[in-house]
């Protein structure tokens, strides 16, 4: 698992092909792209961990104000700290892909969202949501009488049962018919 | 199961022990309160009420039965769906696999060779796609700049598709044909000319010793050399080609390719924008989830360029503010006094009169530029350059009017007073008319100069000057096209280039405020939209068109890549992929509908020349088809004329009247079930919250009753917990009220 030797099994390859969304040449390119990552400390650990800071400084995500939650929610580490075994980052780029099923994104969308990580958009989640998109500096941010409007618009528009939040299946029923979404939720390595 | 959950909804008509907890459920209150009016005797609409609910409840017995007796056979969704991390989803596919080896040996080689078939035809569609046109140079664009500018990429890659397979129509058709007589021993009788005035056709340009600038005018122009060739309408003047055992009518071959091209066209463009129009359709509703699809659905994960998502981060922001802005607008414009919307209407209807003036202006320029330069091309050549000017005196016309107007139309808006989207809409469609109507005053002018009036007119168009006017139709839209795609790559080099030199490397104040170039969607569209609608005319008069419609939109790809990556910004005010995909496919219909009236016009109406192109012996085009009609056989005769009768077309109408308004009506009702389940789901919605509630009192007083017992606090945070044991990855709060309820309830039942 070193940045020379950067070959995968060929029965790891097709089993990979089978549990995600991805090409054989978006995995080698993606395992490629990962060692290069992990450098050479790990070099003779079996899987490596990539910390989040490093992950943060692909290109593909330096820009996305997601990145952070991103990491967070693809991240299968005991300890909660946002790192990314490779499998993982398959995982990442497979529900962000280009064949990747509407609901799979639209799942992993609404974990994205979720900032609190209790199941449900509610309205301070909205409000980090909305902050995330405008940018979060005072002289982009809106105000809280805006703030106030457009959640309450948000909500009117998706909160089917009234409950003042929003649940994954109202976020999924929203999304499939919110029609950039599939095109817009996506990374390309 | 039906009888437990039927007595969930309906606890007091069921069992005759009231449950106090069932009955103060929301939902249940509002039912007694609908059953009110009726509860005299009339069970009617109990039953139907009540018939609403039970389907419901079956419904949801339907999938929960689907889902407990599928638990076993999961195979049906691939691994990869499921939204798990990967030690998982290998878990779950061990478990399948463990599962297939203990079924019979047909079921596991059936499910294998799905498991096969369902990698093959990955591969197959994987590799289809590495062979569309332009897919890395799009990848690379959606990249950088997000799916607002990648679908006017797809756009033009659709148009070159399209203009190549109405090429391949008329080649393979027309020109083939032609082509291959000589060398399959076929005989080609051509019409012959008799001497007669009208079958004059004499070579335009003088022949002998042309000089070297003749042949850039020729070339440009489609005059001279160029005339004569496959390339214009008067060179196909074969009647019949005969082959061994049969007669290809060319005339026929070429109309009916003309209507197949049209109606190829519209069916492509009507499948393509159906999937955005169906959406339309479903959400017309009073803009439906705009906000949600900004907000959800608005960050484009593509963008990689750190330019890129600052500007995009901006503009979700100057939307999102503009959107509310409009809300408090929309309240303002309802709130205002009377003599105010006098006033207002009073001065849009000025600016609109001043539109139309400026409208006015523009085609009478058009039309006199039209008419000089038909009369100037009569004349001796004098000069190349001034000769060259004008050949092309309408194109310039045009392309000036179309350069000025909308500059006008963007400063008069701002006076009238609209909302800032329709400000911006309204702008695009006096933009749209403009370049469009540009394109019909052109051909009007050309019409009033080919016709002639009845007195005067031996041969039914003014032979003099046209003696094969088609063709010199056909040359001004060769015209037209050429000066578009000169147009489209002198701005790049000339403006946007130079532009950019002056904004990186002049530090003063103006050429900062200047800024770069933006690249504008709906301009850029709107120019390629008018390219094609001038090739979809021309198509009939200069059959080689689409091809070099194909050829100068592949090199358009380029020059608009380059001018994207080098020379422009992504516009601030940035086009939604969903809205401007539907946005520019209607503005392609306006152009193919265009087009169809002046190719129809000739056709049917106006005389064929006598000197040149196929139909020198009939009057009109159209009259090649009744004269092959009557070649056919007596019952497939009868059988056309009894489709182009009037009974059969009334017929036709009423069967299409039904059908659509059955379809209508069936989207009415689609529409009051969708808002009848949205009530009911906002119904379990409250159900939820109450019981909530009243978990949390009932936990609240065992804790007071027990507190000495446990020492623990039940309280807010009680709250917060069975949030908490929603697994946020698992299942959804509804689906646990839902899906739950029932079995809770049938024990207490």
């Amino acid at each position: 698992m070193g940045t020379t030797a950067s070959q995968l099994p060929k029965e790891l390859l097709s089993e990979y092909q089978e549990l995600t969304f991805l090409t054989k040449q978006e995995i080698l390119l993606a395992h490629k792209r990962f060692s290069e990552l992990a450098g050479k400390e790990d070099r003779h650990h079996p899987n490596p961990r990539v910390p989040m800071s490093k992950i943060l400084m692909l290109p593909e995500l330096k820009s996305n104000p997601f990145r952070e939650r991103i990491c967070q929610v693809f991240s299968t580490s005991d300890v909660k700290d946002g790192s990314l075994s490779f499998e993982d980052f398959l995982d990442l780029l497979s529900a962000f892909s280009d064949s990747a099923t509407l609901e799979i994104k639209s799942h992993y969308a609404f974990r994205i969202f979720d900032f609190d990580d209790d199941g449900t958009l509610d309205s301070s989640d909205l409000e980090k949501l909305v902050n995330c998109l405008t940018g979060d500096t005072d002289d982009t941010r809106l105000t809280a009488e805006e703030m106030r409007q457009l959640i309450s618009n948000i909500l009117e528009e998706s909160d089917i049962d009234k409950d003042g939040t929003v649940n994954l299946s109202e976020f999924q029923h929203v999304i499939s018919r919110s029609p950039d979404f599939v095109s817009s939720f996506k990374i390309v390595l | 199961m039906d009888a437990a959950s039927d007595a969930v909804f309906f606890p007091a008509g069921r069992t005759p022990a009231n449950n106090p907890l069932l009955d103060q459920l929301p939902s249940y209150q509002s039912l007694l309160y609908r059953r009110k009016p009726s509860a005299s005797g009339s069970t009617k609409r109990r039953n139907s009420s009540r018939g609403r609910f039970g389907s419901l409840s079956s419904s949801l017995k339907w999938s929960l039965g689907k889902e407990g007796k599928e638990r076993p056979v999961v195979t049906q969704r691939p691994v990869r769906e499921l939204p798990k991390s990967m030690d998982n989803k290998r878990k779950d596919r061990a478990q399948r696999m463990q599962h297939d080896r203990q079924l019979a040996g047909w079921a596991q080689w059936r499910s294998s060779s799905v498991r096969t078939l369902r990698r093959l035809r990955e591969e197959c569609v994987e590799g289809l796609r590495r062979l569309q046109l332009w897919r890395g140079e799009i990848h690379v664009i959606e990249g950088m700049f997000g799916t607002g500018i990648l679908s006017y990429f797809s756009f033009l890659r659709f148009l070159v598709l399209l203009n190549f397979v109405i090429f391949l129509l008329m080649f393979s058709f027309v020109i083939l044909p032609i082509i291959a007589a000589p060398h399959v021993s076929g005989n080609t009788s051509l019409n012959r000319a008799d001497g007669n005035e009208c079958n004059q056709y004499p070579p335009t340009s003088p022949r002998g010793l042309v000089l070297f600038h003749q042949h850039i005018t020729d070339l440009l122009s489609g005059t001279g050399f160029l005339e004569r060739t496959y390339l214009f309408y008067g060179y196909y003047k074969v009647e019949t080609i005969h082959f061994h055992k049969y007669t290809y009518n060319l005339p026929l071959a070429y109309l009916l390719v003309t209507v197949t091209y049209l109606f190829l066209s519209l069916v492509w463009i009507v499948k393509r924008s159906a999937t955005g129009f169906k959406r339309k359709l479903v959400q017309d509703e009073d803009r439906f989830q705009s906000f949600c699809n900004k907000i959800f659905a608005g960050w484009d994960f593509c963008v990689t360029n750190e330019n890129a998502a600052r500007l995009k981060r901006s503009s979700l922001l100057y939307e999102l503010k503009t959107d509310l802005e409009e809300e408090r607008i929309k309240q303002k414009m309802a709130e205002r006094s009377q003599k105010e919307k006098c006033r207002i209407y009073m001065f849009r209807l000025a600016l609109n009169v001043f539109v139309l003036a400026v409208l006015a202006g523009c085609f009478y320029s058009i039309y006199r530029a039209t008419v000089y330069s038909q009369e100037a091309q009569m004349r001796p050549p004098t000069n190349f350059i001034v000769d060259l000017i004008y050949e092309y005196l309408p194109s310039i016309v045009i392309t000036l009017a179309n350069f000025i107007t909308p500059l006008i139309f963007t400063f008069i808006i701002t006076f009238e007073d609209y909302s800032p989207a329709f400000e911006i809409r309204f702008t695009l469609m006096r933009c749209v008319f403009m370049r469009l109507a540009s394109i019909g005053v052109l051909l009007f002018s050309l019409w009033s100069q080919v016709t002639c009036p009845e007195t005067n007119c031996p041969c039914g168009y003014n032979h003099e000057q046209y003696p094969c006017w088609e063709t010199h139709v056909g040359q001004e839209m060769y015209k037209l096209l050429i000066f578009d795609f000169i147009i489209i790559g002198a701005v790049t080099i000339f403006v946007e280039f130079p532009r950019k030199i002056i904004v990186k490397y002049c530090d003063c104040g103006l050429a900062k405020w200047w800024g770069q170039q933006e690249f504008a969607i709906p301009q850029n569209v709107l120019e390629i939209v008018y390219g094609q609608t001038i090739c979809w005319i021309g198509t009939f008069y200069c059959p080689l068109l689409p091809a070099i419609n194909t050829i100068k939109y592949f090199l358009v790809f380029y020059i608009k890549k380059v001018s994207l990556v080098n020379n422009c910004r992504p516009a601030t005010r940035p086009f939604r992929a969903s809205s401007s995909h539907f946005f520019f496919l209607a503005v392609l219909l306006i152009g193919l509908a265009l087009a169809c009236v002046p190719v129809t016009v000739s056709i049917a109406q106006i005389h064929s020349s006598h000197s040149c192109g196929p139909f020198v012996r009939y009057n009109t085009s159209w009259e090649a088809v009744p004269h092959a009609v009557s070649q056919l056989p007596q019952g497939l005769q009868a059988f056309l004329f009894a489709l182009s009768s009037e009974a059969f077309a009334v017929l036709f109408f009423v069967i299409t009247c039904l059908a659509m308004f059955y379809v209508i009506a069936l989207a009415g009702a689609h529409k009051r079930v969708i808002s009848q389940l949205r009530d009911q789901l906002a119904m379990e919605g409250r159900d939820k919250r109450f019981l909530i509630q009243k978990l949390c009192q009932a936990q609240g007083s065992l804790a007071g009753a027990s507190s000495r017992l446990h020492r623990t606090t039940y309280s807010q945070s009680d709250v917060g917990g069975y949030r908490g044991n929603h697994q946020p990855a698992s299942t959804s709060s509804s689906e646990v009220c839902v899906v739950q309820a029932p079995p809770v309830f049938e024990t207490q039942a």
